[in-house]
């Protein structure tokens, strides 16, 4: 069976022909499976938005291709269409893009545009509000009275009530604090598993994607520097090749790296949990000996 | 020391539209920044950070109270000049507060506006651009650079202003680590080494660590101010309102409602594990 989305030598270059000719993708492969929860970083300029762009079909590759259940995306004017409903894109600060007079009306804009039924888009409506925690009240209200968290809220509520298939968000949480972090997080993972939805975050917050992917694909230049699970990505020998692509390290790896260096026998952690876990069972251990 | 800027008894209401009320933010905010230090503001969404910053530099004036810019009443119509040339404001957004297609002309937009001669221009720019570290893209376009690169940019042209203050509202958002870096090296040196008040708006604890005073605001009031060490010590305080410490200080605090008596102020990860390096090793 053909995976749930493929990218095959994905290559993009701006301005071909110019003086600013710059090649923002060059050769990127990989697949995504269902109901995975994928970290995008790397840093800026390094292809991230550029391969989201690709990937349900706002930009077309210069060559390579992507695919979804093994058709190509670009290989009929219907299935590009479709693409860009099954593939749900979130840019960043996605809340300067509400416009309707309330946020039912804006939440409602993407499915009304699939041309769904009016109970369907009610349905979708009222689920996607749900998701991220928009009450009734809330649909009836212009989106401009709502605060920034809320707003940020509302906005993905549009692309989640497309239902997409795989959900691509761009910087989620940047200019929020640390409680409305939380909250969308947790909203996103929500949907994910609700649908068995394919979930993909860029994120310059190390810790974020630390926490709540499986799986992350660093860039860098153009292309696709590391590709593994957060524990297999933040390990003491990627740490100077991370500061070096402009990234970064969990703070609380960080920490665990230098108690290792100490001598102390733990594992590398990248969550808060496993740091506890880590830090309790060693002092059940001490208490033992 | 003297004061850079002070605040008393400030009231602020944003005016409603049609018939709705206004929003109240500020009540009776007292506060005193010193000349020459790193204050970094904290808060939630909504807790009147921006709000703040933006009487600072006579963007938002009082509707009560005063707000004071190095001796200079912000509401004083004669003195908003020079209360703007005192006090900088850098936003989140690079790419709104760009305004030439080279760099070096972009530094320069500001001290023109002053009035300043050709010379001193040249000078205060080229000067402005090494601070920054970025003189050598001075004959770029700003839009080709990093969001970090730009960041600094614009940091550079408030400084060829020469202001004795410079205020950030949350400057690193959009940037990418590297960028944050950058950005958080080049003020924490300006304020080394020029001795130039820094206040910092910010969502990242990590950021507020470095300052030499943090101030957290809730619902127009401070909630918190001092040390970085004795204000993200007050963990339970801070969860209260919606915002953490930094991760360090929260590990120690975690492992702490699991029996460990660790203390709360390691702000660093050396020192953190230096903490749990001893509690664990007899």
């Amino acid at each position: 069976m053909a995976p749930f989305l493929e990218v095959k030598n994905l290559t993009h270059v701006y301005s071909a022909g110019t003086p600013f000719e710059h090649k923002a993708l060059d050769n990127v492969s990989f697949y995504l499976e269902r109901g995975e929860f994928v970290g995008v970083i790397g840093h800026t300029g390094s292809g991230k938005s550029t391969l989201m762009q690709h990937l349900n079909g706002l930009l077309k590759p210069d060559s390579g291709a992507v695919l979804l259940d093994g058709v190509d995306i670009w290989s009929d004017k219907k299935i590009t269409r479709q693409a860009r409903f099954r593939v749900g894109l979130v840019f960043q600060y996605p809340e300067y893009q509400l416009f309707e007079e309330t946020v039912y009306k804006d939440i409602a804009f993407g499915p009304r545009n699939m041309g769904l039924p009016a109970e369907e888009i009610d349905r979708r409506v009222r689920e996607a509000a749900g998701f991220v925690g928009i009450s009734d009240a809330q649909l009836a209200s212009s989106p401009f009275d709502l605060s920034g968290g809320q707003k940020r809220r509302a906005a993905i509520a549009g692309v989640i009530a497309m239902e997409p298939e795989l959900l691509i968000l761009d910087e989620p949480t940047a200019g929020l604090d640390p409680a409305g972090r939380e909250d969308i997080l947790a909203n996103i993972d929500g949907y994910r598993r609700a649908k068995n939805a394919t979930v993909m975050m860029v994120s310059h917050s190390m810790n974020d994607v630390a926490r709540m992917a499986d799986r992350l694909i660093v860039m860098n230049r153009a292309r696709i520097a590391m590709d593994g699970t957060p524990r297999e990505i933040f390990t003491l020998n990627h740490t100077q090749e991370l500061m070096d692509m402009g990234l970064d390290i969990p703070e609380l790896t960080r920490v665990f790296l230098r108690l290792r260096r100490m001598g102390l026998n733990v594992p590398v952690v990248y969550t808060m949990e496993q740091a506890v876990d880590a830090m309790t069972s060693l002092r059940g251990g001490t208490d033992h000996a | 020391m003297n004061t850079a800027i002070s605040v008393e008894h400030l009231a602020y209401t944003y005016p409603g539209v049609d018939n709705t009320p206004g929003v109240t933010v500020f009540e009776d905010l007292n506060l005193r920044i010193e000349e020459g230090s790193f204050v970094a503001i904290l808060g939630g969404n909504g807790c009147g950070k921006s709000t703040l910053a933006k009487h600072f530099n006579a963007i938002l004036l009082p509707c009560g109270g005063k707000v004071w810019v190095y001796g200079m009443d912000t509401s004083d119509e004669d003195k908003r000049i020079a209360v703007r040339r005192s006090a900088g404001m850098v936003f989140q957004n690079p790419d709104n507060q760009i305004v030439a297609n080279v760099v070096e002309e972009d530094v320069a937009f500001g001290p023109e506006n002053l009035g300043i001669a050709s010379p001193e221009i040249r000078r205060r720019v080229n000067q402005a651009l090494t601070q920054v570290g970025m003189y050598e893209y001075r004959e770029h376009a700003p839009h080709l650079l990093s969001g970090g690169q730009k960041q600094r940019v614009a940091i550079a042209g408030i400084i060829a202003m020469e202001p004795k203050c410079i205020v950030l509202d949350e400057p690193t958002a959009m940037l990418d680590p590297r960028g944050r870096r950058e950005v958080m090296e080049t003020v924490t040196r300006l304020n080394r080494e020029k001795n130039i008040t820094i206040v910092l708006i910010t969502h990242h604890m990590d950021e507020a660590a470095k300052a030499q005073r943090v101030i957290v605001l809730n619902q127009g009031k401070i909630a918190a101010d001092g040390t970085p060490e004795a204000v993200f010590s007050q963990v339970e305080l801070l969860h209260g309102i919606g915002l953490a410490s930094p991760d360090t200080v929260e590990l120690c605090w975690e492992l702490n409602q699991q029996g460990f008596a660790l203390p709360l102020d390691s702000l660093d990860p050396e020192e953190c594990a230096q903490i749990l390096y001893n509690a664990v090793k007899i």
